[in-house]
């Protein structure tokens, strides 16, 4: 009955950012990072291995460095929130702040493991395209992309869960503003702070259990998916 | 001529200088694996970039690097027929097929595919995918797609090599087929000789990246421009030769005086003869009158179902050549004829099917 209390009292609008936050994240990373990894396909050369880099930079540098340097391009005096204040508008420690900094954590695993995915994909297929006389467009959404479908799967759960657990950059560009920045890591983290273990514990109760049934589920499709006739031997 | 090739591409151990026409007809390329024929028909197709040259389909300039024009495979209506087929794995057969076809109208496109899979034999497999098709289905699948496009030029690398034997001879018969209701330039690349010979109107020889003859299939098995071409196209039996007087040569590794038909512009180097235009000759003739007639041994033998191959030691032969001077290949029905007579043999090397070869 106490618990049935408690869960009555209990804010729940950290699930519903978390998972609208995810959500559109994971979106965004899965159109920027396939579009990265299509150009990167492309390309070789000294340049591209720069461009590497920077891409997988908030991979290897810890989130806070990431949020901190999202708040220089994005505060007042940064380069993208000079430009966004020319709108009337500001990102930080707002809801599109969590979004920024969830995609931008997230997207390395995405643009990595869709890499690799095109990369797996015959090449001589590609060009019996071309020699049919289908675009550039064409080849890619019509016979790469369906090729590394799988690839590019995996890499949209490896980025949902990755958004799902955000909380550094998260903290340092959006903050903890119960009701529109506080996702439930941002939430469990300031239940422990002023001692309430209870929260806490239900929070991480909570995240539990959606990282285990999005993970579990997206798991079972992406398997069904590997099922599909084309594929058998 | 209808299509129009003259390119050049620098490798990093390997260059291709390629210069030939052809008209509305199979032309069969033969060479050795490495001799560059897969990049010369990509270079075609616009899958590959020579560094320069020129490129010309019936009047349309596909490739001129002199005038910077680069025409993407796309545009170049070029079919190409991969060596592995490169079907879409994730497409139907029928899928495969309408995936040239899909700038036609609705209806125009469903008969085009009827007609496609019926031309190609490939009725029934519409609903397979690839992974369902036998080597020889997904050919015929792998051929409609690439006259989906009614490609102006037909591009085929090596179309049988990836079949088992006895399926070869029924898709040859059905390439064949194609090629005769096709009517346009059909480049076939291989490097089977007989499959060259049986597929290719005129024939083109590649080697080190460089065309080593060039013209009608049966000009060059009968007098091979060079060594290297006679070696191509299977010759086997190579002697150094020098003239002696008027169509009379000295074979030098025969230790014999041999009448030849042919007269050679240049400084004749070696003779040579193919391994079944030697014949095999009664020894009750009159011994060393008749002309071109060696005496000779059995060293060893090598049987295929219907023939066998005799490797020879001429009597005459200087001895630090080799272990047999000459291979000759005959039907087992002749073999049997004189197999049991006493040695040494009798083989004529006729005139007419020796052929003179240059430095």
């Amino acid at each position: 009955m106490a618990s049935l209390a408690f869960a009555g009292t209990m804010d729940w609008s950290p699930v519903r950012i978390s998972l609208e936050t995810s959500v559109t994240a994971t979106a965004i990373t899965l159109a920027v990072g396939l579009a990265a990894a299509a150009w990167r396909e492309r390309r070789r050369g000294p340049a591209t291995a720069l461009v590497d880099g920077i891409f997988l930079l908030p991979l290897v540098l810890p989130p806070t460095v990431v949020g901190f340097l999202l708040l220089l391009l994005f505060g007042r005096n940064g380069p993208l929130g000079k430009l966004l204040l020319r709108f009337g508008t500001t990102v930080v420690f707002s809801w599109p702040a969590t979004v920024i900094a969830a995609a931008v954590v997230s997207f390395p695993l995405m643009y990595l493991t869709a890499r690799a995915a095109l990369e797996q994909v015959d090449s001589r297929v590609l060009e019996a395209a071309r020699t049919l006389g289908a675009s550039e467009w064409r080849v890619f959404r019509e016979v790469a992309l369906p090729l590394a479908w799988p690839g590019v799967l995996a890499g949209t759960i490896l980025s949902f869960a990755r958004a799902l657990g955000e909380f550094g950059a998260t903290l340092m560009l959006a903050g903890n503003l119960p009701g529109r920045t506080a996702t439930i890591p941002v939430a469990i983290y300031f239940a422990v702070e002023s001692d309430d273990m209870t929260r806490a514990f239900a929070w991480c109760a909570v995240d539990i259990i959606i990282s285990l049934t999005l993970v579990a589920g997206l798991y079972h499709w992406t398997r069904a998916q590997g099922r599909a006739r084309w594929m058998r031997r | 001529m209808p299509l129009q090739v003259q390119i050049a591409k620098q490798f990093p151990d390997f260059a291709l200088d390629v210069s030939f026409t052809a008209a509305d007809a199979p032309l069969g390329i033969l060479g050795p694996s490495g001799a560059g024929k897969t990049i010369l028909l990509r270079s075609i197709a616009g899958l590959e970039r020579p560094d320069r040259g020129r490129i010309e389909l019936n009047g349309r300039v596909l490739f001129d690097s002199g005038a910077r024009i680069r025409v993407p495979a796309r545009d170049r209506r070029v079919g190409l027929l991969f060596q592995h087929y490169a079907l879409f794995p994730h497409c139907t057969v029928a899928e495969n097929i309408a995936f040239g076809l899909r700038h036609l109208p609705a209806g125009d496109r469903s008969r085009r595919l009827a007609e496609l899979i019926e031309r190609t034999r490939a009725q029934g497999l519409e609903g397979r995918y690839p992974r369902e098709l036998s080597g020889g289905e997904q050919q015929r699948v792998a051929l409609a797609r690439a006259l989906s496009i009614e490609p102006e030029a037909l591009l085929l690398d090596e179309p049988l090599s990836a079949l088992d034997t006895h399926l070869r001879s029924q898709v040859e018969t059905q390439l064949q087929e194609t090629f005769a209701g096709y009517g346009r330039p059909a480049l076939l690349v291989t490097h089977n000789i007989e499959e060259a010979y049986r597929l290719g109107d005129q024939l083109l020889v590649l080697a080190h990246g460089r065309v080593s003859a060039f013209g009608a299939k049966e000009e060059i098995f009968r007098r091979p421009p060079t060594l290297e071409v006679a070696q191509l196209t299977g010759c086997k039996n190579f002697s150094r030769a020098r003239p002696v007087a008027d169509h009379m040569i000295e074979a030098l590794d025969w230790g014999c005086r041999l009448r030849v038909d042919q007269v050679l512009e240049r400084p004749v180097a070696r003779v040579g003869i193919r391994a079944h235009h030697i014949d095999f000759v009664d020894s009750s003739s009159e011994r060393g009158v008749e002309e071109n007639v060696l005496r000779c041994r059995l060293v060893r033998s090598s049987e295929t179902p219907f023939r066998i191959t005799l490797f020879l030691r001429l009597r005459e032969a200087p001895p630090e050549s080799g272990e047999h001077d000459l291979q000759a290949e005959v039907f087992k029905e002749k073999w049997d004829r004189f197999r049991d007579r006493g040695q040494p043999w009798h083989v004529r090397l006729p005139p007419d099917s020796l052929f003179l070869l240059p430095e």
